[in-house]
């Protein structure tokens, strides 16, 4: 290690405090936001002091939210089902249909390969309103909007890029010969794929599928036009707590740390797995 | 022990499209006998792994046949052919300790337990990779991975073994000691391998026959010996030998029963037309320029010689390499007793006819060698 002075230690002391604040302040605040009531969080000069309440979680778990104008309906927890099973589904049908098309990719070099990859990559370059349009009609003529189907369809446009080309890159960095030492010692090359390539890009796959993972979660716009209420996820829910009688800070906020919750969780477990890959990952002699 | 090991035949290989790419090996023919050593030796690019790759099924073959124990296999997958191999790379797979990779490769064969610990801890022994057995290719060194890797390619029961360079990482008395090993577990059980090199020492040492290649082409293809003593063209004359052969451009003349070879710089060899026989002396009466090669070993200091200047004089524990100006370039001459020679001391020269190579000026094939055509 080397020597550093007391000055630096403070200065980076300080430096990243700073930057800890600035980033955790937001979740912070809507963390604690999420125990008070809209009057709580309203008031001016905000408090740091406060007396914590449940009352926003019991609404959103109960689907009862009280207003100023009477009590109102709400499918948060159908929509936070929506957003799991959407958000799932959708990673495992890239992961399923991505994986082997990167495996080809970095190793079948054939006419047009580069050309099929980049048109792949390249839905996502488009801004999905443009896209949005033409596939509302398409998908009302043959009867996938507002359908589970249809929106995990769409939801490829998201996660399949995503996955094919991460996860391309990995492919690309395990040498070929491993592969081949593999094959000549007599396995056919899909039983390669799966015990050798599989397992060594397996980092590599899991960042790509959890990055697609919050994608996914976090999409807002297709599910807006596409969804109706009952198959919309918790981005779009949300939405309901903007009422005729105000907006509901506290629900919102309740509904934050809820929605948070399983990408943060997920992304806790799997950094903890990624770095366990990275440093076993000395592929190279 | 006459049934061929391997077969190719006419064998192309392009990379891109064919007869458009680049012919990374051209019209190659080769035949194996089962029990053959064979190295195939060249510089970087030679097409050596090229070919290698053909015969283990990694890379097409553009035209011709490839045929592995009378089996035509350039068309099957890598996994049908039955032939093992070591990469150059390693090429061990990381998640599995070092027995368990040399053990992998037992795996299709479907071996009792004790059968496969008995192999890998014999083949460890051999390799002296006991002690590394049971960690992961990535905690060990370069040269104990490709020991390994090489491990892993013998321990198989296959009708061919190719070797990509399988001592390159190791320090030089392992590789000597392991070399002898080697060979004579591969006779002992007798089995066919291919090796790959650019070390000639190794070619020389492990190989029964070796395929010099250049420029995908294959220069020549003969015992260690015959390519030393004999070579085939002017690439495979310099190309084996170390230090290289001395190359030099001569004219030849001759007159009152005597044949000279002028050198530039107004130098002349100049030796009895009985020192060669009949038909050489045709053919090199037939040629006005020749370039003639000389093995260092086989320039003689002597008093009555040619004049040459001395420019370098290194003692290497075990000889002497001595280089010297002379007709306007450079002779190498080894010695092996140590010689005191300051630089830029006067030498005389001389060389024996039964030690001279003569090529042909322009396409480079061999003339003669000594007494007898090539």
């Amino acid at each position: 290690m080397e020597h550093t002075s007391l000055l630096e230690r403070v200065l980076r002391g300080i430096a990243l405090t700073l930057v800890v604040v600035f980033f955790m302040f937001p979740i912070v605040w809507i963390f604690m936001m999420s125990f008070q009531t809209n009057e709580m969080i309203l008031r001016i000069p905000p408090q740091l002091v406060f007396e914590p309440t449940l009352a926003n979680y019991t609404a959103l778990i109960t689907g009862k939210l009280q207003t100023a104008a009477g009590t109102l309906d709400i499918a948060f927890m159908r929509n936070l089902w929506n957003s799991i099973f959407l958000s799932v589904t959708s990673v495992a049908v890239a992961l399923l249909l991505g994986v082997p098309a990167a495996y080809a990719f970095a190793r079948h070099k054939f006419r047009g390969s580069e050309d099929i990859a980049f048109t792949l990559l390249s839905f996502r370059f488009a801004p999905a309103l443009l896209v949005l349009l033409p596939l509302t009609l398409y998908f009302q003529k043959l009867g996938l909007a507002n359908t589970y189907f249809g929106l995990i369809w769409v939801y490829q446009l998201i996660c399949l890029p995503l996955i094919l080309w991460i996860v391309r890159g990995y492919f690309e960095d395990i040498p070929a010969d491993i592969e081949y030492a593999y094959r000549i010692a007599g396995h056919s090359w899909f039983a390669t794929f799966r015990k050798i390539a599989l397992p060594l890009a397996g980092p590599g796959i899991a960042a790509a599928g959890l990055l697609a993972f919050i994608f996914a979660w976090n999409n807002f716009v297709f599910a807006l036009v596409l969804a109706s209420a009952d198959k919309q996820p918790v981005t779009v829910g949300a939405l309901a707590f903007i009422t005729s009688s105000g907006i509901q800070y506290g629900q919102i906020s309740a509904a934050i740390v809820l929605s948070i919750t399983p990408t943060l969780a997920l992304a806790l477990y799997a950094q903890r797995y990624l770095v366990e890959g990275l440093s076993l990952g000395a592929v190279k002699g | 022990m006459s049934a061929s090991a391997l077969t190719i035949s006419s064998v192309d290989k392009f990379y891109g499209p064919i007869d458009r790419g680049v012919h990374a090996v051209q019209k190659l023919s080769i035949e194996i006998a089962k029990g053959e050593i064979i190295a195939l030796l060249g510089s970087s690019g030679c097409g050596k792994t090229s070919t290698l790759r053909m015969i283990a099924g990694f890379e097409e073959v553009s035209r011709g046949e490839i045929s592995v124990a009378g089996r035509k296999v350039h068309k099957l997958p890598p996994v049908k052919r039955n032939v093992a191999m070591a990469f150059e790379g390693y090429s061990l797979y990381p998640p599995l300790t070092v027995r368990e990779n040399m053990a992998f490769a037992l795996k299709a064969a479907r071996l009792q337990k004790s059968e496969v610990d008995a192999k890998v801890a014999s083949i460890a022994k051999l390799l002296e990779i006991e002690d590394i057995l049971d960690r992961y290719p990535s905690s060990v060194s370069g040269g104990q991975q490709q020991r390994a890797s090489l491990g892993r390619a013998l321990i198989r029961d296959a009708d061919l073994h190719l070797l990509d360079e399988p001592m390159g990482q190791l320090e030089p008395q392992l590789r000597a000691v392991l070399r002898g090993r080697i060979k004579h577990f591969i006779k002992e059980r007798g089995l066919t391998a291919i090796l790959v090199t650019h070390d000639q020492t190794e070619a020389n040492a492990l190989a029964d026959r070796i395929a010099v290649m250049e420029g995908g082409v294959l220069q020549q293809f003969d015992t260690p010996q015959m390519i030393k003593e004999r070579p085939a063209n002017l690439f495979t004359g310099t190309f084996v030998g170390e230090p290289p052969m001395n190359v030099f451009e001569a004219f030849v003349g001759s007159g009152a029963g005597r044949i000279n070879l002028r050198l530039p710089d107004g130098l002349s060899l100049d030796y009895d037309k009985d020192a060669f026989s009949g038909p050489v002396r045709e053919a090199l009466l037939n040629r006005e320029r020749v370039i003639i090669g000389i093995r260092p070993y086989a320039v003689r200091r002597s008093k009555d010689g040619v004049p040459a200047t001395v420019s370098a004089n290194q003692w290497l524990g075990d000889q002497t390499h001595i280089a010297a100006d002379f007709a306007g370039g450079s002779l190498v001459l080894v010695e092996h007793d140590r010689t005191r020679l300051e630089l830029g001391a006067p030498i005389n020269v001389s060389i024996d006819p039964a030690n001279l190579h003569v090529f042909d000026q322009s396409s480079g094939n061999a003339i003669s060698h000594g007494m007898e055509l090539a």
